[in-house]
């Protein structure tokens, strides 16, 4: 597992979302998925770099309930404790 | 110089495996998905052997694959136990790493005319066809996902596309096959990952053997396939050769449909 410092989930976390195609400096707290075009299909692949890396398991109505980047690190980094 | 006990020639592979993971064959101690999961094999895949009930089948079919060369694990339980599927897909993982390539294959008949179709007849064959691909799916997507690749081929029937009198359940199934694979298809190609199925019409197996006189009348090659003729169309659909072949259903029927 990796470490769960809120800091290395919000650094794993936008290091995701990058690799979906937005430029690294875009992934900011507040920018919304919609704003980076990460659709659905993206945000389970998230669900299963968070599952696999940190143990957390976000279902489908999880994954409905997030807007922005900080909503996902903010979820980890409670569900990861 | 290869000594006697290592004698068997191993099988030409026709389209190497190019990535490290592993190929996942549900109902696969006979018949189509034997035959599949043997030319996977060939190819380079590990491979799980999925079985219901005829543990010594598989093991056979495991030790044909090993024999010469190739690797496989059996993984004995019935694809509607939810915990036994998830742990069979953990179980590879494990093994051999993610399973890139999905082969729903395993399938039940339950015939009757549709007034004498039980409930139990229906429930039992829509949740082993359909329900349980769907589940193994499901399961197999998220790893495909990471890996930018993934292969899913399920094996649907004729039946799915033409009326075949007495298989109302069997046929909604397979038809149900049908629409998943496309709709699955289009959800995530855009990840390297392709969904596409298998239409085999009449063939030798021990499924089909108290088939035969009258629906071969209605095959334009006036013969039964044979299992190989199935396995070396998803083997293709499991290749490389096949990356831009997504949410396609390859008839397999000798005109059967045409």
């Amino acid at each position: 597992m990796s470490t769960t410092t809120p800091e290395a989930v919000e650094s794993r976390i936008v290091e995701a979302l990058s690799s979906f195609g937005p430029d690294v400096d875009q992934v900011t707290r507040e920018a919304t998925f919609e704003q980076l075009d990460i659709d659905s299909l993206d945000l389970v692949e998230l669900a299963q770099i968070v599952e696999d890396e940190y143990g957390v398991e976000l279902k489908g109505d999880d994954m409905k309930a997030l807007k922005t980047v900080g909503d996902a690190i903010d979820l980890v980094v409670a569900r990861a404790r | 110089m290869p000594d006697a006990l290592t004698a068997a020639a191993a099988p030409t592979p026709l389209y190497p495996r190019t990535r490290e993971g592993c190929a996942f064959v549900t109902g696969a101690s006979r018949g189509i998905g034997a035959a599949i999961a043997r030319a996977l094999a060939a190819d380079g895949w590990p491979v799980g052997i999925g079985y219901n009930a005829s543990h010594e089948a598989a093991a056979a079919v495991v030790s044909e694959i090993e024999a010469v060369g190739g690797q496989a694990l059996a993984l004995g339980g019935d694809v509607i136990d939810r915990e036994r599927a998830d742990a069979h897909f953990s179980a590879l993982e494990q093994r051999f790493g993610p399973v890139l390539a999905l082969v729903n294959n395993a399938g039940v008949r339950a015939d009757g005319l549709s007034p004498q179709i039980t409930d139990a007849d229906w429930d039992l064959v829509l949740d082993t066809n359909l329900t349980a691909a769907f589940r193994a799916t499901r399961r197999a997507i998220p790893p495909m996902l990471r890996e930018r690749f993934g292969r899913i081929v399920n094996v649907a029937s004729v039946v799915g596309i033409r009326a075949n009198p007495g298989q109302a359940n069997y046929a909604a199934s397979k038809a149900g096959v049908i629409a998943m694979t496309k709709t699955v298809a289009a959800e995530v190609a855009r990840r390297g990952i392709t969904v596409n199925a298998v239409a085999p019409g009449l063939i030798a197996t021990d499924m089909t053997a108290d088939l035969g006189g009258d629906l071969l009348s209605a095959v334009p090659a006036r013969r039964a396939g044979t299992p190989e003729e199935v396995a070396a169309c998803a083997r293709f659909l499991v290749s490389d050769a096949a990356s831009y072949v997504t949410g396609a259903v390859l008839t397999v029927d000798g005109g059967m449909s045409a």
